[in-house]
């Protein structure tokens, strides 16, 4: 009697007051500057370009060839690896191109071009989907081209069919949105609360999940308030207020935050019973559910300093970012630093030629006073970088090894465990390239290994 | 009195003979053969211990290369004096024309090749290379970051205006920078070859002409005008076989682009 009223007690503790609060994070301005900005439509730009790779895996190979029509919502690549996750077109009109184009990594990867009628002619195969099983269901979710929407990328229908010995309880829906600067999934959360239970809904009885918990930074008080209201009714849904910290939307620290399991270095959410989803993905779920439409538009947030009109633009994917950044009435003046993604974690772009991919969640441009580093120094052992570690990691150390290429040192300090988040880069006050010494031991790591497996 | 010094220094005398015949007794008996010319080999050789001939330092590869197993032009650091020496130790003869050198295939310095971003991160080519291919325009040429220059032990890579020059006469075929470039445009060649394709470039030749004004846009000229046919294209880059080179230079002539460049730096005479 008296455990039984312990766990109730605990239990009621962490979901009111939040008793887990991971280590480390980095306290990172908000900069929301477009979180009042309601999403505006883009129209159809005059050609949009389609990388066949936007997901974590296998890339899909074009099964349209130059001079075909297409029209929207067809598959223009498949794959049939099953990590990947198949292209529609965003757009009708003509093929004009199938070309390799340069991708963040240095490879090149196979991109469909094509110059649009401005129609928007349906494809025939557009139409909801029809599932009365599990499998069923994850194999309607895979032809929806859904992969993570929060920027990872990672392809949904191998997120929702865990291994049959893993026992999955909790369902964890992400709208902490830390990174400053994004209002996406905020805007989602306040324009579209109801499409977010529906998915919830869908996922409930799909998957048998009990317990569900919408974890939300505390910085977005009108969401929190909104999905409150509408959750109210539903016990199995529980919104949790959480502290506003960078990286708090980071998949292992939100389900630390939220429920206090840990999930152990090198292994998936899946080995603690946990799934999480993005809060834009979820409620693409309730709308493919309802009118098939797979997924062919991004809600992305344009700011930054050198853009004249910062506002969330739900856009076509595969426009190209000139375009986009038109749209937003154009530069205030020459952008030094262009950033897909957020400003911890999103990448420099070279041109604005590239085009908004499915994971992409913001597009930032910079003038050159806020893109400029400052020099890089020596570094001081302070050990700001080590306490800023969600990871427990110590990454002046890694940084060190790394430029030493000592990959005996790099593996005894866990360098693979790093979650890439950048708070180390943000606190240094040497400013050293913390994060990308962290990608470069990793690449020295896979080189290593490679070499010794021969 | 004279007797308590005496006993002790006669006892002391006594066994420091025995002793002494019994050491030289054994040391004829047990003797170990060492062959002079190991001793010899050793002697040569630059006793870096740098491990570069694949055997576990200079005294490995002494023993090996008098006992065969190990080529006599093996030492990648002793140079052309050293395979002389040793031929002259073991009395046998080597063809001087077989020593490789590192060459980087790649002539885009900053001034020849465009570059598509700033690049403001880690100076290390496999990190730069890590974001969009490196921020030089052509995405297979040098990276220019210097890390061949550091991998190299003998100074013999130097970096001049963005691009990695091998001074071929340092140059001991090591091999560490053809390991640290992460763009693999560093090859070994025989030096006695003089001309080299400097582009690795797969990119059609339109491209490759927007992005540099030394790369190989596959034209086929050299491959045409070669009296021996050693030209071969591999699509859109030319490549010399060195086997059938002569050296006669009809393909630099003809290279619209000047991707054909001659290297005499370290051109070694055949002694034999």
């Amino acid at each position: 009697m008296i455990l039984c009223t312990t766990i109730q007690l605990s239990g009621v503790m962490h979901m009111s007051f939040l008793k887990n609060m991971f280590k480390g994070g980095a306290a990172v301005p908000h900069r929301k500057n477009t979180e009042s900005c309601e999403t505006i439509k883009m129209g159809v730009p005059q050609k949009v370009v389609i990388p066949m790779l936007q997901h974590i895996g296998a890339p899909c190979e074009p099964t349209v060839k130059k001079g075909d029509t297409v029209k929207v919502g067809q598959i223009i690549g498949n794959s049939d690896k099953y990590i990947s996750s198949p292209i529609h077109s965003s757009v009708s009109g003509v093929v004009t191109d199938v070309a390799p184009m340069l991708y963040p990594g240095g490879v090149y990867v196979t991109t469909v071009e094509i110059k649009t009628d401005g129609v928007q002619e349906v494809h025939e195969s557009v139409k909801p989907p029809v599932y009365s099983n599990h499998s069923e269901f994850v194999n309607a979710i895979r032809q929806s081209g859904l992969v993570g929407l929060g920027g990872a990328g990672f392809p949904t229908h191998v997120k929702l069919s865990p291994p049959s010995d893993k026992k999955i309880d909790c369902l964890v829906i992400n709208a902490a949105e830390c990174e400053p600067y994004i209002t996406a999934d905020y805007r989602e959360m306040v324009e579209n609360p109801s499409g977010i239970v529906d998915g919830i809904k869908i996922l409930i009885d799909m998957l048998g999940i009990k317990n569900v918990f919408i974890g939300v930074e505390d910085n977005k008080p009108e969401a929190i308030k909104l999905l409150k209201d509408i959750t109210e009714a539903n016990n199995s849904i529980s919104v949790v207020k959480l502290k506003s910290r960078y990286p708090q939307g980071a998949e292992k620290m939100l389900i630390y935050s939220v429920t206090g399991r840990k999930v152990p270095p090198g292994k998936l959410p899946s080995d603690v019973g946990v799934i999480v989803m993005n809060v834009n993905s979820i409620s693409f779920i309730a709308q493919y559910v309802k009118n098939g439409m797979p997924l062919i538009k991004k809600r992305v947030t344009v700011d930054g300093s050198a853009v004249q009109r910062p506002s969330n633009v739900e856009i076509l994917i595969g426009t190209q970012l000139a375009d986009v950044f038109e749209f937003c009435g154009g530069f205030k003046c020459e952008p030094r630093k262009v950033l897909m993604g957020g400003p911890m974690m999103g990448i420099a772009q070279y041109s604005l030629q590239t085009s908004v991919l499915k994971q992409t969640n913001a597009l930032l441009a910079f003038d050159s006073t806020e893109a400029e580093l400052p020099p890089e120094s020596p570094c001081i052992r302070c050990g700001k970088c080590v306490e800023a570690c969600p990871m427990n990691l110590l990454p002046l150390y890694i940084n060190l090894n790394a430029l030493k290429e000592n990959h005996e040192e790099l593996k005894k300090y866990n360098t693979n465990d790093c979650i890439e988040c950048g708070s180390c880069s943000y606190v240094c006050p040497a400013k050293r390239h913390l994060v990308q010494s962290m990608r470069l031991a990793k690449a020295q790591l896979r080189q290593a290994a490679a070499k010794g497996g021969k | 009195m004279i007797q308590e010094i005496l006993i002790p220094a006669s006892v002391i005398g006594s066994l420091g003979l025995l002793f002494g015949v019994g050491l030289a007794y054994a040391s004829k008996k047990f003797e170990v053969k060492v062959d002079e010319r190991v001793a010899a080999v050793r002697e040569a050789l630059p006793g870096a211990n740098c491990g570069g001939c694949g055997q576990t330092g200079c005294d490995g590869f002494a023993e090996g290369v008098v006992a065969g197993t190990c080529p006599v032009n093996g030492c990648p650091v002793g140079g052309t004096e050293l395979v002389e020496r040793l031929s002259e130790i073991l009395g046998v003869k080597v063809d001087m024309a077989d020593i490789k050198v590192a060459r980087v295939m790649c002539a885009g310095t900053y001034s020849n090749c465009l570059n598509k971003f700033e690049y403001s991160g880690i100076r290390d080519c496999t990190a730069a290379a890590n974001l969009y291919g490196g921020p030089s325009a052509c995405s297979y040429g040098c990276v220019g970051l210097g890390n061949c220059a550091r991998a190299c032990p003998f100074g013999a890579i130097v970096m001049e205006n963005g691009l990695a020059r091998v001074i071929e006469s340092k140059c001991t075929a090591c091999t560490k920078c053809v390991a640290a470039c992460p763009k693999k445009i560093i090859k070994m060649v025989s030096n006695s070859k003089e001309y080299t394709v400097k582009c690795s470039s797969l990119d059609k030749g339109g491209l490759v002409r927007k992005n540099c004004s030394v790369g190989c846009i596959g034209c086929g000229k050299c491959s045409k005008v070669c009296p021996t046919g050693t030209i071969t294209l591999h699509g859109t880059l030319a490549e010399i076989i060195p086997d059938g080179c002569t050296n006669c230079g009809e393909c630099i002539k003809v290279c619209p682009t000047k991707s054909i460049q001659r290297n005499r730096c370290g051109y070694v005479v055949n002694v034999d």
